[in-house]
């Protein structure tokens, strides 16, 4: 059963009651709300996800509340529960849908060491990942969601997961963080998309949430190659620059962006470095969306690059 | 509810007993495990017991991340030990280690799985100053620098405020008394110092004897603690008895010690509630003796009923009405031992007060 066959009404009442079992990739996450604002945008950008039975085991329960007290009315805040425990500082009401998604990332990443996790993006084609480590501001949602609307099939853009068994990638499919000018940069550039309500003034300025395809969110469990390590900067009218970067460098910079690296200790250093050496490493430096979709679009994967390399 | 809690006491004493059980219930018991701080424990309990392969696979994925995160908190402690050493060894004093990375570097039962927090250390209460030189010189400093703060921890307690490393920004405490100063029970801590055995494979490493380490252990969890990962230290109390237990010597000797540091009282909450809670083996006549110490009746159910919640896990499914008011009685308690009211009421009303200020 999917989120989109029930109707508003049930899905408040589920929600808002013992809430529901989203199936996220291969999590389970049982969240309940009883707010408006994360019903509403759950009912929009997770339309397309499965819900797994009531009595299957959820890997996190969370909840997206008001506290009790004078902050329930007086500028009124959201809470983020996790196993009924208040998790964080509290938020503006407003930014509920915001936290429920910052929220689902760090059960995510702070609790699951099966994959070593990159802070970063990720999508796939022909079985390929592109990776694109950063924090905020590097513009890797944008050129996330830019791949997304020429076809590649999203698989995080937030946690890359790489399996520390087989070195293969993860998805974890979730809705695609805009911010700022790179939401209305994305409505030109992907008239198909929907975008969830824009959610102004948070800590990173205005936010909207684009819904993944529904293709993204079906194979959610068909793991992908790891292919390319991109590092994106947006730089503000520069050309666009794809350029080689050295291995050892590569390794250190992703290193760097990783939320578990420290916890696995070997099993994490081998996960890396593996990733490392079978992918290839790359600088992007862009302004034009368009531009550096097509940049990336060029890449070979690291087979064919390997082999040309090796022909006489 | 109350049959709700005994999920992971009862995958703790019985691990076989897990194979019965239905997703729900895992999806509970992971739950309370990891609220109680207990879930890589549980890992190595389970694996102990081959039923870890009963798990869910996605329970099992739970386990396996704890299991790994404390792995590397044990990693990481065996160095800290190593930097410890290396700083203390300047100054010609042993690093006599307590709790956790006692546990640990003594390879004792209840280190498996466990999860660290710091690393404590005992040292004679005249080589304090000297001590503390030398860790800040090999670049350990202080957390809280605010003079409150320092006052209240040098006056005091039994400790030192925690100390930080710079670099690689793990904590060490320095105790150089069992409990803090102004509590009423007042153990020596020169006996237990001196009493310290070397560890064989770690030359400069010492630990307690196994009846300080249990009376040690029990002392902070009764008579110190605030009982925030209350079933954590029970579960450490309980392997310690079942593991020192075979040696025949041991039961008569913490009896003696108890005696001799003031920690019959301690040791008979230890005794009463491992053996409640995790069922833990004791000869009859320790049982006896410890009864003498008991507090008399209505306190022992006053107790009773407090520690009985205390020392659940704080998880809705294990609480009941009573469980919120307990758990702030015995934080209540906590201060009240360590502290003469006089003390401890301007202290608490400064705490209460600059928490509002900070947020």
């Amino acid at each position: 059963m999917k989120v989109s066959s029930l109707s508003q009404e049930q899905l408040r009442q589920s929600l808002s009651g013992a809430g529901l079992n989203f199936r996220i990739g291969g999590f389970v996450f049982r969240i309940r709300s009883s707010l408006a604002a994360v019903i509403d945008g759950l009912a929009l950008l997770y339309a397309d996800y499965p819900l797994a039975p009531h009595n299957e085991f959820a890997d996190f329960h969370v909840e997206v509340r008001r506290p009790h007290g004078p902050r329930r009315w007086f500028r009124p805040q959201v809470l983020f529960f996790f196993d009924g425990r208040p998790w964080f500082k509290p938020l503006p009401l407003k930014h509920a849908l915001a936290m429920l998604e910052w929220g689902l990332n760090w059960c995510v990443y702070g609790h699951v060491n099966q994959y070593l996790i990159i802070h970063g993006a990720v999508v796939e084609k022909d079985g390929y990942a592109a990776i694109f480590p950063g924090g905020p501001g590097v513009g890797k949602s944008t050129l996330c969601a830019g791949l997304v609307a020429r076809g590649w099939r999203l698989l995080s853009d937030e946690l890359v997961l790489v399996s520390t068994a087989d070195g293969r990638i993860a998805p974890l499919p979730r809705p695609v963080s805009l911010k700022n000018d790179s939401i209305e940069l994305i409505e030109r550039f992907y008239p198909d998309a929907v975008i969830g309500p824009r959610i102004a003034a948070t800590e990173k300025g205005t936010i909207a949430h684009l819904r993944p395809p529904a293709d993204s969110v079906a194979r959610a469990e068909e793991y992908a190659q790891p292919g390319w390590v991109i590092f994106p900067a947006y730089e503000s009218g520069a050309a666009t620059q794809l350029t080689t970067q050295p291995k050892g460098l590569g390794f250190m910079r992703a290193a760097r962006g990783t939320f578990n690296y420290h916890v696995l200790g070997l099993a994490g250093f081998q996960a890396l470095a593996n990733l490392i050496d079978t992918c290839r490493c790359f600088k992007l430096i862009y302004s034009d969306l368009d531009d550096a979709v097509a940049h990336i679009a060029r890449l070979e994967p690291p087979s064919v690059a390997t082999r040309k390399a090796s022909a006489p | 509810m109350r049959q709700a809690q005994s999920l992971l006491v009862q995958a703790f004493c019985e691990p076989t007993s897990v194979a019965f059980l239905e997703e729900p219930q895992w999806d509970l018991l992971i739950r309370q495990a990891r609220r109680a701080d207990l879930l890589a424990r549980l890992c190595a309990r389970l694996g102990q017991y081959g039923s870890l392969a009963r798990a869910p696979a996605r329970a099992r994925n739970h386990l396996d991340s704890a299991r790994i995160a404390a792995d590397q908190h044990a990693t990481t402690v065996r160095w800290e030990v190593r930097c410890l050493k290396r700083a203390l060894s300047g100054i010609e004093l042993p690093v006599i280690l307590l709790k956790g990375a006692a546990y640990l570097l003594a390879d004792l039962p209840p280190a498996q799985g466990r999860l660290f927090y710091d690393v404590d250390i005992l040292v004679p209460k005249v080589r304090l100053d000297e001590v503390e030189r030398a860790l800040r010189k090999h670049g350990w400093s202080f957390m809280h620098l605010d003079a409150y703060d320092q006052r209240y921890y040098r006056t005091w307690m039994h400790e030192l405020p925690p100390l930080q490393h710079l670099r690689r920004r793990s904590v060490v405490d320095v105790h150089h008394r069992i409990l803090p100063e102004t509590a009423s029970l007042k153990p020596d801590a020169e006996k237990m110092l001196s009493a310290s055995e070397p560890l064989e494979e770690m030359g400069g490493v010492h630990v307690l004897t196994p009846s300080h380490m249990v009376l040690h252990s029990a002392a902070h969890l009764f008579h110190d603690g605030e009982l925030e990962h209350g079933l954590c230290d029970l579960a450490d109390l309980d392997a310690l008895f079942r593991h020192f237990g075979k040696m025949p010597s041991f039961w008569d000797e913490l009896i003696d010690s108890a005696r001799e540091l003031d920690l019959m009282r301690p040791l008979y909450y230890a005794l009463r509630y491992t053996t409640r809670v995790f069922a833990t083996p004791v000869p009859g006549r320790v049982i006896d003796t410890s009864k003498k110490s008991a507090p008399r009746v209505v306190g022992k159910r006053c107790m009773d009923a407090l520690f009985t919640r205390g020392l659940a896990p704080d998880h809705e499914s294990c609480n009941d009405s009573f469980s919120g008011l307990a758990r702030w009685l015995l934080y209540v308690r906590s201060h009240y031992l360590r502290m003469p009211l006089y003390l401890l009421i301007p202290h608490l009303v400064r705490k209460a007060v600059r928490r509002q200020f900070k947020e």
